[in-house]
């Protein structure tokens, strides 16, 4: 396409004048990326060519739905923005999935696109797709450079976009011509969104309302959710509830923003959380919710949620408060500068009735699985990882029995160690994430724990992984089924296993096959040793487990229930 | 019920469809959308009249506010507004009925914009009861083509 040799297009010499190419690297240097992901194509030649010899490490994965998943994942583990790059079209539309995941989960990304040239927009060109049109609904917001001029200053806002206020996905699509154009950049082009502002700071009546709320509060509950680990406020978070004393129950995306050995974790509430955070939750008199949603995979029915409870809703988004669950004292702000304003204001209340009642519920229905068999249980997997990494490791999960699993018997200490898509439930998003994880952590152990129809999704990507030298770990928790869908049929569709079972490689084999180390573990009493040599490979491992083929995750609110309508306690509690 | 929603947004490429995709992903319905420029070349005045109860309508204003090039959003339900809708309409006239129909425009304030040998094509505009009862008034001869603007509104400046 465009000539590399001497003058090429985006020669960065002493001239001023740029091309758009350089100016979008050197705009993404200014904001401080080093990394990035993405897959090259025609239209974004331009940009790869100004990229060849950029101080930024670079991670091609083998699809744009991997790559994108790996910058979700880079984001949620180190906090920065991940960033995305594709090609027109078939590229762009690669990243769908990716985009709705992080959008859902609320991660701040910016996706950059190729796009045809200017005056082919619109005449079904080859690999044109309506870029912006469709990936509209999947991104906290998108547009069109047409301009070279606008391209450092739309950039920058895309940056702005994506890491201010509620976190979230941002595209730019830029076609080839506006990266090939040249001009002078303008360095001083600040950001013009004039429809774009964000309440950080919370109303103080409405503080002084919800604090006299919580002093007044017999029996309480602080139900945190991922707002409170995107605003970097797990230590705020600490301090409020050990002050206030208050149980605190945390959603899939939240666990870690408090630490779960502590006596207040009331663990995962929801349609697999626990018994006890359930049960809190609808006998409580106080909810107090902090960058949380109200999804209905915690909520149960509406209906009945929290029926006892006076709602207070800490959330930087205005149109997440009331939108699910009517709420009596909204908070609109920052959670990292709302919950040190609670933490003055609240007084430390003993609470010994209501806490004793909590913890005979969490006497009464731990997580517990039956061990007492020769299959290999899939949550003796996962307390096996637990107990051998010291609960220390980043975890990255599959969707359906895999993840919940992991939620259920991974029991974490601190913020941004579980990377799972909560919102969107997006199957493949494990081994992705786990590279785009440690390529944020290169010194932190991070394991996949997925399942094989998830695995299977996306499992071209372990070769991204032996490219780049990432030791990342899989442990696939093999039943052959797509799990969750088979307990579903088991339990609501009498049994008839319709499509859910599939016959499945040698994953060992696969794993060797891209350049991976694969284990096969078929006998419980291998369980340990397989994860011991997992644990010390410096290659990315991948551990093959056969497990039980229909172990089932209890407890379980199904759909449409309430939170205290839990099916499985029976089983759970004949366990003991 | 029935509300009126003022947005002021920037006068950019996509934002119509950033709007109306909100709306349909959403699944808000919009009774009319009306967009035109205003007194600053950078913004435009979308006005929505969006039917729900209340709940409804504030999670459209909330997620209409969350809207990137958004700059403002208003819900005048509740407080003086004018509010108008212009119509466009092509009634059935023979010669005859000339007359009758004539005299039914200007009862209505409006305008003879088109004529012809069996028909009358009449402007009308003001609120939307008067435009509904226009039409009404006009069926019994039979009404052709109707285009409307949908309603835009502004709040009364209020002086006390």
């Amino acid at each position: 396409m465009t000539s590399k040799k001497g003058t090429s297009a985006g020669s960065s010499g002493k001239s001023s004048i740029k091309s758009g190419a350089q100016i979008i690297v050197d705009t993404l240097i200014e904001q401080g990326v080093d990394t990035m992901f993405g897959y090259l194509g025609g239209v974004v030649l331009p940009l790869f060519d100004r990229l060849y010899d950029a101080p930024i490490n670079f991670v091609i994965p083998r699809h744009e739905q991997g790559g994108c998943h790996m910058a979700d994942a880079y984001a949620r583990a180190s906090g920065k923005v991940g960033v995305v790059v594709a090609t027109s079209g078939p590229g762009a539309c690669n990243l769908v999935t990716g985009l709705a995941t992080a959008m859902m989960d609320s991660v701040p990304m910016v996706a950059l696109t190729g796009q045809v040239r200017t005056e082919l927009i619109g005449n079904d060109a080859f690999q044109e797709a309506d870029t912006t049109g469709i990936t509209r609904p999947v991104t906290k917001y998108n547009c069109i450079v047409k301009d070279v001029k606008d391209l450092a200053r739309t950039i920058r806002e895309a940056f702005h976009i994506a890491s201010t206020g509620r976190p979230g996905p941002v595209l730019v699509d830029m076609p080839v011509d506006v990266q090939v154009a040249r001009c002078v950049p303008d360095k001083s082009d600040k950001i013009k969104l004039p429809g774009y502002k964000i309440r950080t700071k919370g109303h103080s009546r409405q503080i002084s309302k919800a604090a006299a709320a919580i002093n007044k509060s017999k029996r309480p509950v602080l139900y945190v959710g991922g707002g409170v680990i995107s605003a970097n406020a797990a230590d705020e978070l600490r301090t409020f509830a050990k002050k206030a004393n208050l149980p605190v129950t945390m959603t899939l995306l939240a666990l870690g923003a408090y630490d779960q050995h502590e006596k207040e974790s009331l663990d995962m509430p929801g349609m697999h959380g626990s018994a006890y955070a359930n049960y809190a939750i609808q006998e409580c008199d106080l909810l107090i919710a902090v960058g949380a949603r109200f999804d209905d995979r915690v909520t149960g029915k509406v209906k009945s949620f929290a029926p006892n409870a006076k709602i207070i809703h800490v959330d930087i988004d205005p149109s997440s408060i009331s939108k699910n669950v009517q709420v009596d004292i909204p908070v609109v702000g920052d959670a990292k500068e709302i919950l040190p304003a609670l933490s003055e204001k609240v007084k430390h209340i003993a609470r010994k009735e209501w806490f004793n009642k909590i913890s005979n519920w969490k006497k009464k229905f731990p997580f517990r699985y039956d061990n007492n068999t020769s299959s290999i249980k899939p949550q003796y997997v996962i307390e096996e990882i637990y107990h051998q990494t010291d609960g220390d490791a980043i975890v990255t999960t599959g969707v359906g029995q895999n993840q919940m699993w992991a939620a259920q018997f991974y029991r974490f200490s601190k913020p941004r160690r579980l990377l799972t898509s909560g919102g969107l439930g997006t199957m493949g998003y494990g081994l992705p994430a786990a590279i785009g994880a440690q390529v944020a952590k290169p010194d932190a152990t991070v394991i996949d724990i997925d399942g094989d129809h998830s695995f299977n999704m996306t499992m071209t990507e372990l070769r991204t992984a032996v490219e780049n030298k990432l030791p990342i770990k899989v442990c696939i928790l093999n039943n052959s089924y797509m799990g969750m869908v088979r307990q579903w049929q088991e339990l609501f569709y009498n049994k008839r296993y319709s499509k859910s079972y599939l016959s499945n490689p040698d994953y060992a084999e696969v794993a060797r096959a891209l350049g991976a180390v694969g284990i096969t573990v078929d006998k419980k009493k291998d369980v340990p040793k397989a994860i011991e040599q997992m644990l010390s490979e410096k290659n990315p491992c991948v551990v093959d487990f056969r497990v039980e083929k229909e172990e089932n995750v209890w407890p379980m609110v199904a759909a449409g229930k309430s939170l205290d309508e839990m099916s499985g306690l029976d089983i759970l509690e004949s366990m003991a | 019920m029935k509300h009126i929603i003022s947005a002021l947004v920037e006068n950019k490429p996509g934002v119509l469809a950033q709007v109306a995709g909100m709306f349909a992903a959403r699944a808000f319905n919009i009774d009319s959308l009306v967009v035109g420029r205003t007194e600053d070349i950078k913004l435009s005045r979308m006005t929505i009249v969006v039917i729900g109860d209340d709940k409804v309508v504030e999670q459209v204003r909330k997620q209409l506010a969350k809207v990137v090039p958004v700059v403002k959003v208003q819900d005048f339900v509740g407080q003086p507004v004018v509010a108008r809708d212009l119509m466009l309409i092509t009634i059935s006239t023979p010669p005859a009925k000339r007359p009758e129909i004539q005299s039914l425009i200007e009862m209505f304030r409006g305008k003879v914009v088109d004529i012809g040998q069996k028909f009358i094509t009449a402007e009308i505009s003001g609120p939307e009861e008067k435009i509904e009862a226009f039409i009404n008034v006009c069926k019994p001869y039979g009404v052709k083509n109707v285009a409307r603007t949908g309603t835009i509104a502004m709040p009364r400046q209020a002086k006390s």
